[in-house]
């Protein structure tokens, strides 16, 4: 069990953090899920060509809290989460209404400037998804987009991401490989650690560890509940065993008449132990879904 | 069925297969041989190199040689950078089903099967007369640049395919710019592409009679700017063995050098993909 535990790397230490984000414990998670709203979705739809795939739904995100969206396949959960950073915009034919908060920043409205929204909000895909060029290219890409260009400050905070992400000792001694020699695993956490790269406030995982060998899985999943607190997290995921593990919110998502909606949030506690809808209860008793 | 019938199935089809394989490579061990036999004697440095004498029979193809490799840069340097343009617009900035794109798409796959003589006129027509460039390599590449184009904004937009849906979308979730994108991610995902797509355009330019012989015409002198008309390999092998008596022999000694210049643009072009897949996934 060992290899499901690899916490004592993740852990860096403090000092080489300096001009980072302030680094947060691991084990003390309880304090910084805050109880105050850091994303806002008011009446949300989103649809492709007409076709509506995602109703009203009314949610707010907790800041530094890690909440789960589960719920049957072709529910809306990717697209509820490609337009928390406006990825939706790519999609041909995809629209979406409704009104979308990030602290005072209106998501949707066209004047929002979406190279910033994207570093603020940073995305893993359920396949890990490197680019073919050496590992510190992939790390220092978004850096130089985002004009850091600074030798010894690139060198500096690739090497805190890859220890946050546990990859440090894996890796520095081949950062000049191509990335797509690294394993699924690895490679979801260089992922991880891309967007980490950038500092965002906001984390959006979709299915982050699917495609990935449990053992890999536990690491991934590891790393996420320590970063409970240090950011805002959305995770999609088809585990509920995961989902209960790290998530501090659970929002349910249901396919009615073929269009997506939320049917329930909660706390995870609540939504477990005591869920108040039978869509809900059914689900997470592996009756339906 | 019985284990013998079958045994003997597999005899005839190895037997038919073998004699299909050894009929294709006939013609070509025959044509090298026809090639190395009749004109083997009559290279040599001089003849390379040295101008052509009495329209031909003697001499050598030194102006020719360099009004080729002037045709086929003109050629490649406005086909690469066009076509990695269309490719791009083709790929990045229309939706697939775009009327605009699928009208592009649609001209490209006709153009490519265009006979080279319908090139040649349509040549003569805009570059030589409309443009008023003369009968020049100036013309000459122009008009192969507009024959290889297709085939290589085709191979060009495969390679970006190359590039996953996820991977582009992870790039905008990074907050990179489309731009950056296209330079940092695209553009070197399509050099194999690019490389393969040039070499086959580049053979097909190298080769080229019909549409040269109405732009670039057939002056066989040494060419002193890309408003001089100029005479491809190609060119003066049609006119030794089919206009010169006599000229036979240097016919196949321009042929030979032809070939080997094809066969050494298909061995570096294989080289450089080797070592540039192999870049990609090796240490550098
Ligand atoms: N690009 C697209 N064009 C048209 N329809 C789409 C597109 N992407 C998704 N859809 C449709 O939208 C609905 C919701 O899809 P979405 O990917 O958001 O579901 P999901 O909850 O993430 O499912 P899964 O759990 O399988 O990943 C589906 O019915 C799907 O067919
Ligand atoms: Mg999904």
């Amino acid at each position: 069990m060992d290899l499901i535990q690899p916490t004592s790397h993740i852990i860096p230490d403090p000092d080489k953090r300096a001009g980072f984000r302030a680094w947060l414990p691991y084990q003390s998670t309880e304090p910084f899920c805050e109880p105050d709203a850091h994303l806002r979705a008011n009446n949300l739809s989103i649809a492709y060509h007409d076709l509506q795939v995602l109703r009203n739904v009314t949610l707010e995100i907790n800041r530094g809290c890690i909440t789960a969206l589960v719920g049957p396949s072709g529910c809306g959960k990717t697209s509820f989460l490609m337009s928390l950073n406006r990825l939706t915009d790519l999609i041909p034919g995809c629209q979406v209404s409704g009104h979308l908060q990030m602290n005072e920043l209106d998501i949707l409205a066209p004047t929002t400037d979406l190279l910033q929204l994207r570093r603020t909000v940073g995305m893993i895909f359920q396949k890990p998804t490197v680019f073919p060029f050496s590992i510190r290219k992939n790390l220092e890409l978004p850096l130089r987009e985002h004009g850091t260009h600074d030798r010894t400050l690139l060198q500096s905070t690739i090497e805190n991401v890859l220890q946050q992400v546990g990859l440090w000792h894996e890796v520095k001694d081949r950062l000049d490989h191509p990335a797509q020699a690294l394993s699924g695993g690895q490679q979801q956490r260089l992922c991880l650690a891309r967007a980490l790269v950038l500092t965002p406030d906001v984390l959006l995982l979709d299915e982050p560890c699917s495609a990935l060998d449990p053992i890999s899985s536990g690491i991934i999943e590891d790393l996420i509940a320590s970063l409970q607190g240090s950011y805002t997290i959305l995770i999609v995921t088809h585990n509920l065993a995961q989902a209960r593990r790290i998530a501090d919110h659970v929002a349910v998502f249901w396919s009615l008449e073929g269009v997506g909606q939320l049917v329930e949030h909660g706390s995870a506690q609540q939504i477990f132990e005591s869920p108040k809808e039978e869509l809900t209860a059914a689900y997470i008793s592996g009756i339906r879904g | 069925m019985s284990r013998q019938s079958n045994h003997v199935q597999e005899y005839c089809l190895t037997v038919i297969i073998w004699t299909a394989a050894t009929m294709v490579s006939i013609p070509f061990i025959w044509l090298m041989g026809d090639l190395l036999w009749n004109g083997w004697s009559h290279l040599s440095f001089n003849f390379v190199f040295s101008a052509p004498l009495n329209a031909g029979r003697e001499g050598g193809i030194g102006p020719i040689l360099i009004s080729t490799l002037l045709l086929v840069g003109v050629c490649m340097g406005v086909a690469v950078p066009m076509g990695m343009g269309t490719a791009l617009f083709l790929s990045e900035y229309t939706r697939h089903d775009h009327v605009l794109g699928r009208l592009i798409r649609g001209s490209l796959d006709v153009l490519a099967g265009v006979p080279s003589i319908v090139f040649g006129l349509f040549g003569n027509a805009l570059f030589c007369q409309v443009l008023g460039f003369g009968f020049s390599i100036l013309s000459g590449g122009l008009t192969l640049a507009c024959m290889v184009l297709p085939i290589l904004i085709r191979t060009v937009e495969e390679s970006f395919r190359v590039i996953s849906r996820e991977q582009r979308l992870s790039a905008a979730a990074l907050g990179l710019s489309k731009s950056t994108t296209i330079r940092t991610i695209l553009l070197p995902a399509a050099i194999p592409g690019l490389l393969v797509g040039g070499i086959l355009g580049l053979g097909r330019a190298i080769a080229e009679t019909a549409a040269l012989i109405f732009t670039s015409g057939y002056v066989d002198r040494m060419p002193e700017s890309l408003m001089d008309s100029g005479r491809s390999l190609a060119v003066h092998i049609y006119d030794l063995s089919m206009n010169v008596a006599g000229g036979n022999p240097h016919a196949y000694a321009t042929a030979l050098v032809l070939v080997s210049l094809l066969f050494m643009i298909n061995l570096s072009s294989s080289w450089i993909a080797s070592r540039w897949t192999l870049s990609n996934q090796l240490p550098t």
